[in-house]
């Protein structure tokens, strides 16, 4: 038998059949749902008739218009409130579990997944929502897709898909104190760009990866997107075990090493062949920023804003375009250009973890005067075991806003939105135009250590240099 | 319930200039707070169209030169970011039958291509003739023929690609997988029952 990766594993033993356009039917085990790309579905469904086939593979919560700051119904906005409760009926009329705001279970949805054991190795993940790639730390298959395939998801558990070729991305070596997941992955993006990954599943490995954490993990899976991946994903090991181990949905004790053995068999066998290999130093990984208006649109905390007339002919025009958005001089050093909100959260950073990191540097320290700074666990349950640690008295006393899980202003489908031009130091995964929910603010992406760091400076700053990393 | 086979589209064209137009751009995030897509149509492009009191700005879809247009012309990766099938949707809706760029990001692609809304690409050299084409005169006429893989306007031929398998579907009027993929029910359940989880 010829070795395969686990792309390949994963594939097959999810494939139904070829379709008429040769694209795959594809087995998606596992589906997860949220407040703004599934009602549509659902109403396609009742226009054709159709019911859901397994409402057991479908999980819901909601998270994009949740507001952060109101614990009531009906919410202010009246539109939210009127999804958040289809959402609710749907789930309801169909048997779809629902991680509802009440339940203590709530919060983004790819939070939740991992965080209940609903995302485990050699599953098919979708969801509508192009972030599900996050899973893919578990060695799951995750796709983000578009309503339509919801709805073809709800009425039949599959979906029609090209297959894609495989590129594993290798980071050896160790990474420098103060450097995190977040560097790593807006590095690789800054490298192979923004649509280098089209038509290819990332396989992270190498030293790096295998010493990452799981929500490490999490975060550089979480934005393959960001460079044209549609999926990444990192081979399991005992790490990915040890973090499902006792889980809600994870198996139980009489199948759990049945389910071990089935998991490591999933990971990509020795000698297996890519279509591509990509090598990283992790020493040439330092603190990144981005400055522009895609994430590859990035420099190193010690670089200087790249000017329209040192790039290449081809990129010149969306150097210029970047430039004039976010209002900035190519040529300027990154480092000193003066913020005005600091945010804290989303599905890429919003993790325990992350602000157990923040949290453990911002001791005695304040956010600068006028600086707008706020913190949004990423689910409930985020917020209540950082709460338990007492978190979250550390950043209110280094004069951060506490928030109630959702994704906030990641993309300010919610009260949490930037003001007219305002610039944010933001840990979320796009700095689009007007992404952060005013049409002209603008967006640096950065990990929670250096968005903590510009908040107190006031300005984007080395956060090994205020932090003694 | 059969499908349209599209095997050609015609319209004017206009042009919606730059590269990377991603869909945060196409649709703000704001405006998909609705339970169907029936009004989407209306907020297209907003926050390019339209400055913070909602007075339209200089943009090709304001240009009342270019009001009954239904092909747009783009630059490379068009559709980039969300996988929110919003954009695509409000494009469909606002009257566009067919997309010309560079390429695509493809998960726009994909929603697209079931709504029965041809996604083309053209090479650089080409785009810019017949965005120049388009520019001089707003009201020539495009002819998309999916099946010669070739647009025409005015005595010109500008070739395109198109994925194969989505060309295959477009023709043959079987964009929309659903009906295909109820079918294999029996596979389905084969499939789900082979798995380890459920
Ligand atoms: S946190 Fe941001 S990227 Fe993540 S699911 Fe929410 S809106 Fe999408």
């Amino acid at each position: 038998m010829s070795s395969k990766n686990l792309f390949q594993k994963v594939w097959e033993a999810h494939t139904v059949g070829t379709l008429s356009n040769e694209q795959t039917q594809l087995f998606v085990g596992r589906h997860l749902i949220h407040e703004v790309t599934s009602p549509q579905a659902f109403g396609m469904l009742r226009e054709k008739n159709l019911s859901v086939r397994y409402p057991e593979r479908t999980f819901a919560t909601v998270d994009h218009i949740v507001p952060t700051n109101e614990s009531s119904e009906p919410y202010s906005d009246s539109l939210a409130d009127a999804m958040i409760k289809e959402l609710r009926k749907n789930c309801d009329e169909t048997g779809i579990t629902f991680f509802d705001v009440g339940s203590g279970m709530q919060g983004i949805v790819h939070v939740v997944g991992p965080e209940q054991g609903l995302t485990q190795p050699g599953m098919t993940i979708a969801c509508g929502d192009s972030h599900t790639s996050t899973h893919g730390a578990f060695g799951a298959i995750a796709f983000g897709v578009g309503t339509s395939q919801v709805r073809d998801l709800l009425a039949t558990q599959t979906m029609a898909l090209n297959p894609l070729k495989v590129r594993r991305i290798e980071v050896n070596g160790k990474l420098e104190p103060g450097v995190y997941a977040k560097d790593v992955i807006l590095h690789i993006i800054r490298k192979l760009g923004v649509n280098g990954g089209t038509g290819f599943a990332y396989e992270y490995g190498g030293t790096v990866f295998d010493g990452f954490s799981m929500e490490e993990r999490m975060t550089a899976c979480n934005m393959s997107i960001e460079g044209g991946a549609r999926v990444g994903y990192v081979n399991p090991d005992e790490k990915t075990f040890d973090y499902l181990k006792g889980r809600p949905y994870a198996p139980e004790d009489k199948d759990w090493d049945s389910s071990v053995q089935v998991w490591r068999d999933f990971a990509s066998d020795e000698g297996c062949s890519y279509d591509d290999v990509v090598s990283i130093d992790a020493g040439e990984i330092s603190p990144t920023v981005t400055w522009g208006i895609n994430p590859a649109q990035a420099v190193s905390i010690d670089e200087s804003i790249p000017s329209v007339s040192e790039v290449n002919p081809s990129d010149q025009e969306s150097v210029r375009e970047a430039l004039e958005y976010m209002q900035l001089e190519g040529g300027t050093p990154i480092k000193g250009i003066p913020i005005d909100v600091a945010f804290i959260g989303s599905c890429t950073n919003g993790r325990l973890s992350d602000l157990e990191e923040v949290a453990s540097r911002i001791h005695g320290k304040k956010v600068k005067e006028g600086v707008k700074a706020i913190v949004v666990p990423g689910s409930q349950i985020v917020s209540k075991l950082a709460q338990q640690r007492g978190l979250d008295k550390v950043f209110i006393e280094a004069g951060f806003e506490w928030r109630n899980a959702g994704c906030s202003m990641c993309l300010a489908m919610n009260p949490d939105k930037l003001i007219g031009d305002q610039l944010c130091a933001s840990s979320s995964n796009r700095n689009f135009k007007g992404r952060q929910g005013s049409p002209t603010g603008r967006t640096m992406l950065m990990s929670p250590t250096m968005v903590a760091a510009a908040a107190i400076c006031g300005v984007v700053t080395d956060s090994r240099q205020i932090f003694n990393s | 319930m059969a499908l349209a086979k599209i095997t050609e589209v015609t319209g004017k064209g206009i042009c919606v200039l730059g590269d990377d137009i991603d869909t945060d751009r196409i649709i703000p995030a704001r405006f998909m707070k609705c339970v169907t897509f029936d009004g989407l149509g209306e907020y297209l492009f907003h926050d390019v169209r339209f400055d913070e009191d909602g007075k339209p700005k200089v943009h090709s879809l304001n240009d009342p030169a270019y009001q009954n247009a239904s092909i747009i012309i783009s630059g490379a990766n068009f559709g980039c970011g969300s996988s929110r099938e919003h954009a695509p949707q409000s494009i469909y809706r606002a009257g566009f039958r067919a997309i010309i760029a560079g390429n695509f990001a493809e998960i726009f692609f994909g929603n697209s291509i079931n709504l029965g809304m041809p996604c083309l690409s053209m090479n650089e050299a080409n785009r810019k003739k017949l965005s120049d084409l388009v520019i001089g005169n707003p009201d020539a006429v495009l002819k998309i023929d999916l099946i010669e893989c070739k647009l025409r306007s005015e005595n010109l031929v500008f070739p395109f690609t198109l994925n194969e398998g989505a060309r295959d579907s477009l023709i043959r009027g079987m964009w929309d997988p659903l009906d295909e993929l109820i079918e294999a029910n029996s596979e389905i359940e084969r499939v789900s029952r082979t798995l380890n989880y459920t």
